[in-house]
């Protein structure tokens, strides 16, 4: 009774504090604009399916990709084995899910290998990243607190599987030791049992009970600190990737405020005639964190800096300061520092910063090519270009700012018709002496 | 177009040139060869000429949304106009933004890129390139043609039916490298780093040791000729579009 009140009260104090902690997140959303609804739940279930849970483009790197795939097919599985221990743990029962016979026994023997395989792949992860030199895993934005945060994330999750193991081993050699019955399968337990059946059966069950615990306050303790870290991903990425941009990547938002705008232009009988009333006065682009949509603030708190993005972007690659990782983190960083303000004081805070130039500069705005190579790769469907654009967007139609030759650019469209000085009437020279047989 | 309007006929389709194809004196031998091509066709096609203006995309890229739109409300007036349903495109900037972006703007049409047109034409056998080219080719996935559209083997399929085969750059289709120019780049300097990005492309391309190496991007053919010349192979590697590989083997 006293181990079920004790655990009660953990649990309350572990979902209390994490409650706390995704409600201050929560509110920040208010703060973010509308993009695109939320349909088409099908077509989204199907992606979660293949690319969450099929983990397919963490595979475009087929052998770290496995690493990974593994690990995260484990934590699904061994998901279950946690939340019967939160049953166990507050009626006071043992192993209670073991009525589901042959079901059960394929979960617990599944657990029981992916805790041995999720453990080897987390020191492959924490040598990659403690002995290896590894470019994606540096960069200016890759400062000494993110592989802290990286490294603490890992051992946490290397502790949880050794206490998975060892409670699974000291069960099995408890109850083998005892002559009690073994509820589930335990492939590699089993092994590992057999070093431990020369002991006490009430040592091994003390040992089994350290375990348990320890296992079971390392998850509250990890979940709690998972919203403060870049891991909050393990909460975040599935959800993600259900709410991802169905679009095809070469797509950008359209303005609907700028349509309006362009439509009064053009119609004669509208262009002097006022903004409709209701129409919100919102500023074109994004300048700071208050302007970035939910999907962009929802993309920055699922973002793991695992930096497949930025390898492969090509201003990176050549040297160019902009990382679309940095874009990514600086998001969730801008919302950090200025959310708790927008909260306390309302919308209209400000704090003499913004994301843009405080954090993003123009020069890495400037480097992107729009190419999508980031957005392709991120196995969680992050789109970065869409944010480098929207913040374009503000430099150019709320500041005019932009490169010389781009607004060079700009006044050849806006006058010739063509990026280039070149007279529209110029425009069929190419085809001079070419037989143009037109059919009907 | 607008003097087979005046005679009351309507082309199936409108051959869209793009800026480049129109002013860029490399691009227009690739428009002059597509033009070929479909006459060769007997395709029922117009051209807009000086109607034709820029689509847009630059400006939008570049974050001039107001630009872009007054481009795009104005170019879907024209299409209205002349009855447009059918657009064929060059230039994969251009097919892009007219596949994606302009219904947005209440602009719906069956927008095809030429390499789409011409796997199609050549899948149901109504074209038959005779696979005279011999030389080692390899292809520049266009970003806006593969990863924004996955419009990988269709141009795949075409250079096929001129060349056989096709060797592989390390980087290709999705993972392929962009040439440096999109989202407005092409107009501008790069920002300050330790290389263009069109040099790494053109490393990717010299490894495969091919001798041709086949675009179906107005950029990426600037970029990556811009690659050979700095790399001074311009003499032994020669950059072509599609199009022309295709113009090339009929002897058009």
């Amino acid at each position: 009774m006293v181990k079920q009140v004790v655990f009660a009260a953990a649990l309350l104090l572990t979902l209390g504090v994490f409650a706390y902690t995704v409600n201050r997140i929560l509110s920040f959303f208010r703060f973010t604009r509308k993009t695109f609804p939320v349909r088409d739940l099908g077509k989204r279930f199907g992606v979660m399916m293949n690319v969450a849970f099929g983990q397919t483009k963490i595979f475009r790197r087929p052998v770290i990709g496995l690493l990974h795939a593994l690990v995260f097919w484990g934590f699904c599985v061994i998901l279950i084995g946690s939340v019967e221990m939160v049953i166990d743990g507050l009626t006071g029962t043992e192993r209670v899910l073991s009525f589901l016979g042959v079901l059960y026994d394929v979960i617990i023997a599944t657990g029981d290998v992916f805790a041995l395989v999720v453990g080897l792949s987390i020191l492959v992860f924490l040598s990659r990243r403690l002995f290896f030199h590894i470019r994606r895993f540096e960069g200016i934005e890759m400062g000494r607190s993110t592989h802290i945060d990286a490294n603490i994330a890992l051992t946490m999750i290397f502790l949880l599987m050794v206490s998975l193991q060892g409670m699974n081993t000291f069960y099995v050699a408890h109850q083998q030791v005892a002559g009690e019955t073994i509820k589930g399968v335990f492939p590699v337990s089993n092994m590992l049992a057999s070093l431990f059946t020369g002991m006490q059966a009430t040592s091994l069950h003390t040992l089994h009970e350290v375990c348990w615990w320890a296992h079971i306050l390392l998850i509250f303790i990890f979940a709690n600190m998972l919203p403060y870290s870049k891991h909050f991903h393990v909460f975040m990425s599935v959800p993600n990737v259900f709410l991802s941009r169905l679009e095809p990547l070469g797509k950008l938002t359209n303005m609907d405020s700028v349509t309006r705008e362009v439509r009064l232009m053009m119609n004669p009988d509208t262009v002097y005639a006022a903004a409709p009333a209701d129409a919100p006065v919102e500023r074109f682009g994004v300048k700071d964190i208050e302007d970035v949509s939910w999907k962009n603030y929802f993309d920055s708190l699922s973002c793991t800096q695992c930096g497949r993005c930025t390898s492969v972007c090509p201003a990176n690659i050549t040297g160019k300061l902009l990382s679309p990782r940095k874009v990514i983190m600086d998001v969730r960083a801008r919302m950090k520092e200025k959310g708790p303000g927008l909260v306390k004081n309302g919308k209209e805070y400000a704090d003499n910063k913004s994301l843009l130039r405080d954090y993003i500069t123009e020069e890495e705005l400037w480097a992107c090519t729009t190419c999508n190579a980031c957005a392709m790769e991120c196995p969680i469907n992050i789109n970065h270009p869409s944010i480098i654009v929207d913040m374009r967007r503000y430099l150019v139609m709320e500041e005019a700012s932009a490169p010389g030759e781009l607004k060079a650019v700009f006044s050849n469209i806006e006058n010739n018709g063509a990026p280039w000085q070149f007279s529209p009437e110029d425009r069929l020279l190419w085809a001079k002496d070419l037989e143009m047989k037109i059919k009907n | 177009m607008a003097d087979l309007f005046a005679r009351g006929e309507k082309p199936e389709y409108l051959f869209w040139v793009g800026c480049a194809g129109a002013f860029d004196d490399r691009y227009k031998k690739v428009a002059r060869a597509f033009t070929k091509i479909l006459t060769h066709l007997n395709m029922s096609y117009a051209v807009l000429g000086k109607e034709e203006t820029c689509t847009g995309d630059p400006a939008r890229r570049a974050g001039n949304e107001m630009l872009y739109q007054m481009q795009a409300l104005q170019n879907i007036e024209v299409f209205k106009m002349y009855e447009v349903q059918k657009i064929i495109t060059i230039c994969p900037h251009c097919f892009n933004i007219f596949k994606n972006e302009y219904p947005d703007l209440g602009g719906n049409y069956e927008v095809i890129h030429y390499t789409q047109l011409l796997a199609t034409l050549i899948h149901e056998g109504k074209m038959k390139p005779n696979k005279k080219l011999t030389d080692k080719v390899t292809y520049h996935d266009p970003c806006y043609l593969g990863r924004a559209n996955h419009v990988y083997d269709e141009p795949r399929a075409v250079i096929r039916s001129v060349a056989g085969s096709i060797t592989e750059m390390k980087r290709n289709k999705s993972f392929a490298l962009c040439c440096g120019a999109g989202g407005a780049q092409m107009f501008k300097e790069a920002e300050k780093g330790n290389k263009e990005v069109f040099i790494e492309r053109i490393e990717d391309a010299l490894e495969t040791g091919a001798s041709v190496i086949a675009t179906s991007c107005p950029f990426c053919m600037t970029m990556i000729t811009d690659g050979l010349k700095y790399k001074n192979k311009e003499e032994e590697i020669k950059n072509y579009d599609i199009a022309e590989l295709i113009a090339m083997d009929l002897d058009l």
